[in-house]
């Protein structure tokens, strides 16, 4: 650790904090300390207790339990407007912007009346600081016109523009090209060599094996482990966070597929929404036994495409979609199912799973074709042993599988979802982030699951945010930006950086990569 | 047509306007919050009701007005408990708020019915009110009239150019990351409905007082549930706030013009065009998504729990 300053207390020090919720003990007895300088990493699964504790850094809500020392003080934080008087600044995973006010206006809002009584003035202070910390921002524009990555520079300015001294980032890279990851990184050493303490939420050990100082590992509400990230192995940190023997790697060979299942030909498709975007003539193919994945930022067409390939809108033209044995751009979702399709669509619950309905029910609701449904009888001994074989082989926790979906975490109806449409064994399965909110060892177990149907002859293509899935488990792989389908290349020969300025629109560089 | 015709159609016009106007910038604001108080019609009519009893009784026009405000805040506040504490579903409450109005003020107002009042009487500004065609519409009204002026300038001001406009619209827009940046959404939203509460009430005193001085069973007829198409209309933007106000305004009594220049209409089917004009106006706005999606507070109606 590289940080001098004069005061020999932490900026931040927590002691033996809990915080309990009904049923569940979210943080047990929790220590950590942040010097002046240091980037500090917080890492752990899903329902690890991250989320918990640094809300109550920030004064969202309060420990029952325990002492908060700031600069060696005791301190009490109750509300947000508290923390942000220490100098505490919080960058959200799902940003707190608001979408019709400018930039100068969203970040007026965080501070107080004096302050951004001159707006004209505030504007000056925003541009300042964008271009000291080489975040370039329009403080006129409003927030909705604005990419997913500008809105986070807003987040970012917005903590800046105040006396900062705790800066906390929650899952910051996973909305960003690894270009703009670089960018990002560069920013916050810039900023802790300027003293500013930085606490990083992440989840990609990579990531905080570059950039962090120091890391803290939380397991089921406690501290099981503190390391150096620079002098472990991922594997090494994966292995702390999982804390059993669950595999947390595995390696996938690559396939080149055989004859082409799905063709998508010059499809464009014009979006309804005016947040939305729309497809500009997209061409692919993904042929029966490989794997075919597309990166992107989300909110780059991603929604609308699995939409127009799902049957969810069938406003595309009639020779856009095609199988082997014809057409199917005309055809509702339950006519695609009846080909052999299999969907995974982005939003859990209301699209994957009807909340209030029990797994045995939401189970069958895609799968009622398979042999379930009967001369318009239904067979519920099926239908219950189909719910339970999912239940079991997916490692889904659950009250049993009369649990209404809601009941579910995120992860754990994620992998209740991926499981009822991969024991289907569809020919072709369309997937959206199969393993979003899912914990190591089960994402290792899902990427097995589709490595599986890959080599039973399926044709699957994914759609994911997070690349390091992308490359361990598709055969070829593409980006989505603007509407716009980058190039195809096989993933064994492309680099990260390729498919980062394809994320980022850029497709006209390196055309000879073009794969099959 | 004469001149005077037309001077004396823009005059009708801007009174006719007038409740509107001020009805519809209270539920604006309460909207901007991301509340949608469908109770604007039983807040106005006890408004209504209780100006005109106090007027009477005390003989004062004034001590009206200021009771009709504070009888459409109370009424707001029932809301307000119901919506925003115990969060109930906004639609059933409002509705229930407007069946609840009607009846309370045909009841508490039973002995009222009938009985004589001399209204408000013009402020006639000399010399401006002689303007041709506008001197009078503008110039020539009741206190009331030039106070839905004064109200249209602070509620421009303070949602375009003021710090709490800017936070009601953040509360409106995502109450979650209201919360995150450190604002209170309750209260911002007891405050914006306490607000809505306070014109309807004004706007019924209105009708009550200076515009038809009397008080009748449900005499608001129907102009809560216009003032609600307005701010559609508007697309919830101040400046066509008063453009929709008066464009109804002028709407309602195009019958009685008509009877003026002889044009043989039932003037029954004329007395239904502000309403024919509220359906065409709402089919045609909601046709288009797009200009709903990018204008409308995004938080509309839905009840915000608080967690933790």
């Amino acid at each position: 650790m590289t940080h001098n300053s004069s005061n020999p207390h932490p900026r931040v020090s927590l002691r033996n904090i809990s915080k309990r919720f009904p049923g569940v003990l979210a943080n047990d007895q929790v220590n950590l300390d942040i010097s002046p300088g240091e980037i500090h990493a917080l890492l752990g699964e899903n329902g690890a207790g991250k989320s918990t504790l640094m809300k109550m850094i920030y004064g969202v809500m309060m420990p029952d339990e325990g002492r908060i020392a700031w600069d060696g003080l005791p301190v009490e934080i109750k509300e947000p407007a508290a923390a942000r008087k220490l100098g505490i600044g919080m960058v959200f995973q799902h940003f707190s912007l608001f979408e019709t006010l400018t930039v100068a206006e969203n970040i007026a809002l965080c501070l107080d009346a004096h302050e951004a009584r001159d707006m004209t003035a505030l504007s000056a202070r925003i541009r300042d600081v964008s271009l000291k910390y080489s975040m370039a921002l329009e403080p006129d524009r409003l927030v909705h016109t604005l990419s997913i990555g500008e809105r986070q520079r807003v987040e970012i300015v917005r903590c800046l523009i105040q006396d900062i001294r705790l800066l906390i980032l929650d899952e910051p890279t996973s909305v960003l090209t690894p270009q703009e990851v670089e960018g990002l990184f560069a920013t916050l050493r810039q900023l802790a060599a300027e003293g500013c303490s930085i606490l990083f939420i992440s989840h990609k050990l990579n990531e905080v094996k570059a950039l962090c100082h120091n890391a803290t590992i939380l397991r089921g509400g406690r501290v099981t482990g503190q390391c150096v990230p620079g002098n472990e192995t991922a594997q090494g940190i994966a292995r702390m966070m999982v804390g059993d023997d669950t595999p947390v790697t595995a390696t996938h060979e690559r396939t080149r597929g055989g004859e082409e299942y799905l063709k998508i030909c010059n499809l464009s498709l014009t979006s309804r929404d005016p947040f939305g975007t729309s497809l500009k003539d997209i061409n692919l193919g993904v042929r029966a036994g490989e794997i075919v994945g597309i990166a992107g930022v989300a909110g780059n067409g991603q929604e609308e495409l699995l939409a127009a390939l799902s049957g969810e809108t069938l406003e595309t033209h009639r020779e856009a979609i095609r199988l082997p044995h014809g057409y199917i751009a005309h055809m509702y979702p339950g006519e695609r199912r009846n080909e052999g399709l299999a969907f995974v669509p982005e939003e859990r619950l209301g699209r994957g799973a009807v909340p209030d309905m029990s797994l045995e029910e939401n189970g069958l609701l895609t799968a009622a074709g398979a042999g379930l449904v009967k001369n318009g009888w239904v067979n519920w001994r099926k239908t219950r042993e189909f719910a339970e074989q999912i239940v079991s082989q997916f490692n889904v926790k659950c009250a049993g599988i009369h649990a209404p979906a809601k009941s579910l975490s995120g992860g754990n109806l994620q992998k209740f979802i991926m499981g009822r449409e991969i024991l289907q064994t569809p020919t072709l399965l369309i997937a959206s982030h199969p393993t979003w909110g899912v914990d190591i060892g089960a994402a290792v177990a899902i990427h097995k699951e589709l490595i599986k149907l890959r080599n039973s002859g399926a044709a699957i293509l994914l759609v994911s945010e997070d690349l390091d899935e992308l490359f361990e488990i598709t055969d070829r792989i593409c980006a989505l930006c603007h509407g716009r389908l980058s190039p195809v290349a096989d993933t064994a020969s492309v680099s990260l950086q390729q498919v980062g300025s394809w994320m980022a629109g850029h497709f006209d560089v390196d055309e000879d990569v073009q794969g099959g | 047509m004469d001149i005077d015709l037309i001077t004396n159609i823009l005059f009708a016009m801007v009174r006719t306007g007038t409740p509107l106007l001020l009805v519809a910038m209270g539920e604006l604001i309460c909207e901007k919050s991301g509340v949608l108080n469908l109770g604007q019609e039983g807040m106005m009519l006890m408004g209504a009701m209780a100006g005109f009893a106090v007027a009477f009784v005390s003989g004062d026009l004034w001590f009206g007005v200021l009771a009709g405000i504070l009888t459409g805040m109370l009424m707001s506040l029932l809301f307000g408990f119901l919506a925003l504490n115990l969060n109930a579903n906004q639609v059933a409450s409002g509705l229930a708020l407007t069946i609840f109005g009607a009846g309370l003020s045909a009841y508490l107002g039973g002995d009222f019915v009938g009985k004589p009042l001399t209204g408000m009487e013009a402020w006639v500004i000399p010399g401006l009110s002689s303007i041709p065609l506008i001197g009078k519409a503008l110039f020539a009204q009741d206190p009331l009239v030039y106070l839905s002026f004064v109200m249209f300038g602070v509620v421009f001001f303070f949602v375009y150019h003021s710090r709490p406009g800017l936070i009601l619209k953040a509360v409106g827009e995502a109450p979650e990351s209201a919360v995150a940046v450190g604002l209170s959404v309750i209260r911002v939203r007891y405050l914006a409905v306490l607000f809505g509460g306070a014109m309807a009430g004004l706007g019924g005193a209105y009708l009550s007082l200076a515009y038809t001085p009397l008080w009748s069973d449900n005499m608001t007829a129907g102009r809560g549930w216009i003032a609600l198409a307005l701010v559609v209309f508007a697309s919830w933007r101040v400046g066509r706030l008063l453009l929709g106000a008066y464009l109804f305004g002028a709407a309602s009594i195009m019958h009685l013009v008509m009877q003026g220049l002889g044009v043989s209409v039932s003037s029954n089917l004329l007395a239904t065009l502000p309403y024919l004009a509220t359906i065409v106006v709402l089919v045609l706005l909601s046709s288009n998504q797009a200009r709903i999606k990018l204008f409308a507070p995004m938080s509309l109606g839905k009840p915000f729990h608080k967690t933790q």
